[in-house]
């Protein structure tokens, strides 16, 4: 035995100081970190989301202007050194109304994704985990739930309320698109569901709650996480889509989609009404949606 | 006073589109306290179902347990709510798998998964579930305890991870525990290590131990008593020396027989003929008979049950024992 102890340890020590750095890289997250830190387009990204968010937090720290003070004599201004995106018909600073716009965008962003989220970890995890006819009445009820077009429903629902704000916006959103989530999140867990140790924890006696929330959504996590990213810049393009064509926020509302929506008429003479919140929308947008796209290479070392 | 874990009469069968696939058929054995059972057999023979549904681990559909009974301290387990079950699980039965890298949830240090075995079950505090994870970790062995107990699974070597498993499946002090191959995945060396950790921990704790092995090296050292599987039956019975001294099973002998010998380096192996049978079609009559170098007519026709040899409790399941092993 004594023999063997010696063994024990030397050969103990022999692994942690030689394969250290190799036994290491099995931890996709720190895996996935690694590879996203060396990359350039990672920190573009994260850097447009930050200011994005900073925005929307505290829009005062970007302009000293009031988005909604009228100057009429200065209307239709182009872009100058006093106001750099120029000014509307009612002479309002372009740029602090794209500044204070990015609240809406991100707000309800973040309701819906979050929301939609909520709905896919609680029935998803419930259908893939269980299977039978948990799984059936959900998976058929999301099925056809997902054949309706989303964007039509969003506009049908719309018209049905008499205000239109924040909270009716997002839930028209939600209502139409918590399909692709919730069937990501079943299939997650479908594939986790059979791994060693979730029978080791069963073995070990833990509770149906207790292994869904500990041992199976964690290790689920990744595709949903990744959706979300892209999902957000979705939102963000669907609020101003709806916005635009007028089922969506109303003045006195500021949002990207409303600012664009105005410039309609004039795109031919002051082009700039339309470009400067048309190229923030869109940046915003290929942030959230790029940043998804990065996430997933990093997780998936196939793609490598 | 009840033994302490029976299986008595043990059936499973999985349903699949192929046809049932009978994975244990009638399968007995029982284990007392500091006794160590060993089960033998190789990949198929259904030692690894016995024990998932022992556990109630089998998925059902597609697995079922037709027959049979499994008690613990004389309560039966197959017909207890699952809410009743899950208490027995960990608590009074506990398991340890066969390859504790799978087995060990990756994203959570292993210390977190030792203590929170403490912290759900007995509702201990975060402090209390630490000390007791850490000493649980230098009972098994593990050197630098209080800096390992942030490590996560991947950062083990393999000899490491499966006396984390075996921590985890102390924890709550059970009185029995099943060890699924619990050294297959390791390096020789290690697994003497292992193999010894789980007698001492045996000793300390008085648990009874089932151990699930194809390796016949394995059960020598530990077993008291063999029960040798084939095809979901129970072939033969007995303890460790009456089956390792004479074997009275055409199967258990030729599992003998094809042990390499290390002090016969030209002698070529001597394999069991054959393949063991398809569990969707097994052959009438004795599962082994193709196989079978003694076979007769009459084993096609009647199923062998296990028959008592002398008057020490040791039992075959062969027609023609007699005349191949002599009384």
């Amino acid at each position: 035995m004594t023999d063997l102890e010696t063994l024990d340890s030397a050969d103990q020590g022999a692994i942690e100081d030689e394969d250290l750095a190799a036994i290491r890289e099995g931890s996709l997250g720190s895996d996935a970190w690694r590879e996203l830190r060396r990359r350039p387009l990672f920190w573009i990204c994260i850097t447009i989301i930050a200011v994005l968010l900073a925005m929307a937090a505290f829009p005062q720290l970007f302009t000293s202007l009031d988005p909604e003070a009228q100057d009429q004599r200065n209307g239709l201004m182009f872009p100058s050194r006093e106001h750099w995106f120029g000014t509307d018909l009612f002479g309002r600073d372009v740029y602090a109304n794209v500044i204070y716009g990015a609240r809406v965008s991100i707000v309800i962003a973040f309701v819906v994704t979050t929301f939609c989220a909520i709905i896919a970890l609680i029935f998803g995890s419930l259908a893939g985990y269980y299977g039978g006819w948990i799984d059936s009445i959900i998976s058929r009820i999301t099925d056809v739930w997902f054949a309706i077009p989303g964007v039509l429903g969003s506009i049908v629902m719309l018209q049905m309320f008499e205000t239109r704000n924040i909270a009716t916006l997002s839930l028209a959103l939600i209502v139409f698109s918590w399909t692709t989530m919730l069937r990501l999140t079943r299939s997650a867990v479908l594939a986790v569901k059979h791994a060693d140790y979730i029978d080791s924890a069963r073995a070990l006696g833990a509770t149906d709650f207790r292994i869904i929330w500990r041992h199976i959504l964690p290790n689920a996590l990744t595709p949903l996480l990744v959706y979300m990213a892209i999902f957000f810049g979705v939102v963000i393009a669907a609020e101003a889509t709806l916005t635009f064509i007028g089922v969506g926020l109303q003045k006195p509302s500021i949002s990207w989609g409303l600012i664009i929506s105005d410039s309609r008429a004039r795109i031919q003479t002051h082009p700039y009404l339309l470009l400067f919140p048309g190229a923030i929308l869109s940046m915003a947008v290929f942030a959230f949606i790029l940043l998804g796209d990065l996430l997933r290479d990093a997780f998936d070392p196939r793609q490598r | 006073m009840d033994p302490l874990l029976v299986v008595d009469d043990l059936h499973v069968e999985f349903r699949t589109d192929d046809g049932v696939v009978r994975a244990v058929n009638g399968l007995s054995y029982m284990v007392d306290r500091r006794e160590t059972v060993a089960i033998l057999g190789e990949s198929g023979s259904g030692k690894s179902v016995s024990a998932q549904a022992i556990m109630g681990l089998i998925a059902s559909p597609p697995g079922f347990i037709t027959k049979g009974s499994v008690r613990f301290e004389g309560r039966e387990l197959l017909t207890m709510a699952e809410d009743e079950r899950r208490k027995v699980r960990g608590a009074d039965i506990a398991m340890v798998f066969q390859d504790a890298l799978s087995a060990l949830n990756p994203v959570f240090s292993v210390g977190w998964q030792i203590s929170e075995m403490f912290r759900k079950h007995r509702g201990a505090s975060k402090k209390e579930a630490k000390k007791s994870a850490v000493e649980l970790m230098e009972l098994v062995e593990i050197p630098d305890a209080t800096n390992r107990y942030r490590s996560f699974p991947h950062e083990f070597s393999g000899g490491m991870r499966q006396r984390v498993m075996i921590a985890m499946a102390l924890a709550l002090d059970p009185d029995v525990l099943i060890a699924d191959e619990p050294t297959t995945a390791l390096d020789v060396t290690v697994q003497a290590q292992v193999m010894q950790l789980l007698e001492n921990v045996q000793a300390e704790f008085g648990m009874g131990l089932v151990l699930i092995t194809h390796d016949l090296g394995v059960v020598a050292e530990q077993a008291d008593r063999v029960v040798v599987m084939y095809a979901g039956r129970a072939m033969e019975k007995g303890t460790i020396d009456e089956i390792f001294d004479q074997p009275h099973h055409p199967y258990t002998e030729g599992l003998m027989n094809s042990i390499p010998r290390l002090d016969d380096l030209n002698e070529r192996l001597n394999p069991i003929r054959g393949n063991p049978p398809d569990l969707l079609r097994i052959p009438s009559g004795c599962a082994f008979r193709p196989r079978c170098p003694y076979q007769q007519p009459d084993c096609a026709e009647v199923e062998p049950t296990l028959e008592f040899v002398g008057d020490s409790g040791r039992s075959t399941a062969c027609h023609h024992w007699r005349d191949a092993f002599g009384e």
